[in-house]
């Protein structure tokens, strides 16, 4: 497990996380004040070709951050599953943008931007904080309208890596390239059009634009941790887990979770397409034991992660192992593994069902041990058992833990 | 800010926003601080940096105030403010009250915390005041669409890769361009 990010309210409290959150605030309204970010006529200059500021300020804190987050996750202080990367709506964003660019040369600033100024006596400032409330009105009062548009057009965590088919290290070099260029466009606009001299004493300057294009450079080659550097960093705790067995659930946990209205439960059949369809769970999903990093991705970014089981099996407990360890290795909190697999639970289960009979001589690991007479999938007793039809004695294993870092950005 | 009477007070209060103004910092340098600022957030919480959320909470805590009932049929706001939610009781609304207090701060550090309307040279103070209220309108609403603005979607979503936040910041950037002719007369 990486350190970082922290988890503040469980391991401080709920009061210190605000505080937290509260001085985070307080140095970025500070910075954008120093910044200039206040006074609408230097934001607006940057439409003008006057004042390069915004971009400058913009695009310097962009690359900045990033090449110390990708650096942090590449020597595995910091685990890049756990931080929050808004989720990819890309026409409701890219409209949005049109309408927020319009705003912004119109009013003079961004909602960020706008708080400072109010707070700074800006009379013009107050004037726009005044209608991005009565804008935040607007738009929640129509919502129901284009609900089905704000919602559409979904690609989940999408990043630059998975756009452009390229490594982190390489989109974070292509980002600095890109910056570092605009940059120069930005210094020669402002020297034609903004009347400015072309800047002496620009020594610190260069050194800090070579300095963070080096950092780059490291990023790229140090890389980022894969899942199974991931898992040899936790192996030695998580083996032991196995070993005593506290991450396997009995069938009678996983029915009697089922039937929990307050729990919610996921089911990850990791078998073959064949077993699943001669019999399975009711309600189990099958995926490809080669596919889970996708569905690692895809559990991370489930708002109510922190509140769901999710229960992996295979016909034994091979396959569902080797998933677990690439869940567990990727931060999804709460996996868990089907003891015995399904072989157990149609041991128990499926007894009276003349369609399920255990298999004549030998059987592999991880093999079905039951012939099926039909294709059952989920159509039988066994696939969906009535819970107070059996007795059920077991040990409870299930813990809920909360998922570190963000479970939402910070716009809803 | 100051009134007369108080003869003790009005001399302090005097001397903390009549400090001489100071001029703005590099903006490379800004943006460095901005940078770690960031980085600190993502890095201790996991969580960018962010404001048009802080305004979502304020508006549902006035909504709550004024038409307590009315939240629970705005499908938008019930996952912040409905039944016995407060929406202030959340992270976002620390860091956006966190942004007035640093910028309030600063300001008067630096002489730059006093009342003035900056505008264009062309134009008057109603219009400016007129449009930088419509501009608040258009920008919010077209943050709540994104869901996120410059500094939820550009700026944090930027620097951890996001390929949305990227198309979010292009297409700010791109329309204010494109448009910044046509209103010259706001700003030149």
């Amino acid at each position: 497990m990486t350190p970082f990010p922290l988890d503040l309210a469980t391991q401080f409290g709920k009061p210190v996380m605000y505080l937290v959150f509260l001085l985070i605030g307080f140095a970025f309204g500070y910075t954008l004040e120093i910044s200039g970010f206040n006074k609408s006529t230097l934001l607006a200059g940057q439409f003008y070709f006057r004042d390069s500021r915004v971009i400058k300020v913009m695009f310097t804190a962009i690359i900045t951050a990033m090449v110390l987050i990708f650096l942090a996750t590449g020597l595995g202080l910091l685990d890049y599953n756990l931080i929050w990367v808004p989720p990819t709506y890309l026409w409701p964003g890219i409209v949005g943008g049109l309408i927020m660019g319009v705003g912004f040369i119109l009013g003079g600033f961004c909602p960020g931007t706008s708080l400072v100024s109010a707070a700074t006596f800006k009379l013009d400032g107050i004037a726009f904080v005044a209608g991005g409330l009565f804008g935040v009105f607007l738009f929640s009062e129509t919502e129901k309208f284009y609900d089905a548009f704000f919602n559409g057009s979904y690609y989940g965590r999408l990043t630059l890596m998975d756009v452009f088919h390229i490594s982190t290290g390489q989109a974070v070099l292509l980002v600095l390239v890109m910056a570092l260029g605009l940059f120069w466009v930005a210094e020669k606009l402002e020297q034609r059009y903004g009347g400015k001299a072309p800047s002496t004493g620009s020594k610190p300057r260069y050194a800090a634009w070579f300095g963070t294009l080096a950092l780059g450079l490291v990023v790229l080659t140090i890389g980022q941790p894969t899942n199974i550097d991931k898992w040899n960093r936790i192996a030695a705790e998580k083996e032991a887990l196995l070993k005593e067995r506290a991450v396997q659930i009995s069938p009678a946990e996983l029915l009697t979770s089922i039937a929990d209205d307050q729990l919610r439960v996921i089911m990850l059949d990791v078998r073959s397409e064949r077993d699943y369809n001669l019999f399975h769970i009711h309600g189990a999903r099958r995926v490809d034991g080669d596919n889970m990093l996708a569905i690692a991705e895809e559990l991370l970014i489930d708002p109510k992660i922190g509140e769901t089981v999710i229960v992996l099996m295979s016909n034994d407990e091979a396959a569902a192992t080797e998933a677990w360890k690439i869940l567990v290795a990727e931060e999804v909190p709460n996996v868990y593994i089907l003891e015995g697999g399904i072989n157990e639970w149609l041991s128990i289960f499926a007894v009276d069902d003349p369609n399920i009979t255990p298999k004549d001589g030998p059987v592999g690991d991880d093999e079905l041990r039951y012939n099926f007479s039909i294709a059952l999938g989920d159509n039988c007793e066994a696939a969906d058992p009535f819970i107070h039809e059996w007795e059920l004695e077991f040990e409870p294993k299930i813990k809920l833990e909360k998922k570190r870092g963000p479970t939402a950005g910070g716009c809803g | 800010m100051t009134t007369a009477s108080q003869t003790e007070k009005t001399s302090f209060l005097k001397k903390l926003f009549n400090r001489p103004e100071k001029e703005y910092a590099d903006p490379y340098l800004g943006g460095i601080l901005l940078g770690l600022v960031l980085f600190a957030s993502l890095f201790i919480t996991g969580s960018g940096l962010g404001a048009s959320g802080g305004y979502s909470r304020y508006v549902a805590f006035i909504e709550d105030l004024v038409a307590p009932g009315h939240i629970d049929q705005v499908p938008y706001l019930i996952h912040i403010a409905g039944g016995e939610l407060n929406p202030l009781d959340n992270w976002i609304v620390m860091v956006t009250t966190g942004v007035l207090l640093g910028g309030f701060v600063s300001g008067l550090l630096h002489g730059r915390a006093k009342v003035e309307l900056v505008k264009g040279p062309n134009i008057s103070n109603t219009t400016r005041l007129v449009m930088a209220f419509i501009g608040g309108i258009i920008f919010t609403f077209g943050a709540r669409m994104a869901r996120g603005c410059t500094s939820g979607q550009a700026l944090s979503g930027g620097a951890v890769l996001s390929a949305g936040s990227w198309a979010i910041a292009f297409a700010i950037f791109g329309s204010a361009y494109a448009l910044a002719y046509f209103v010259r007369k706001l700003w030149l």
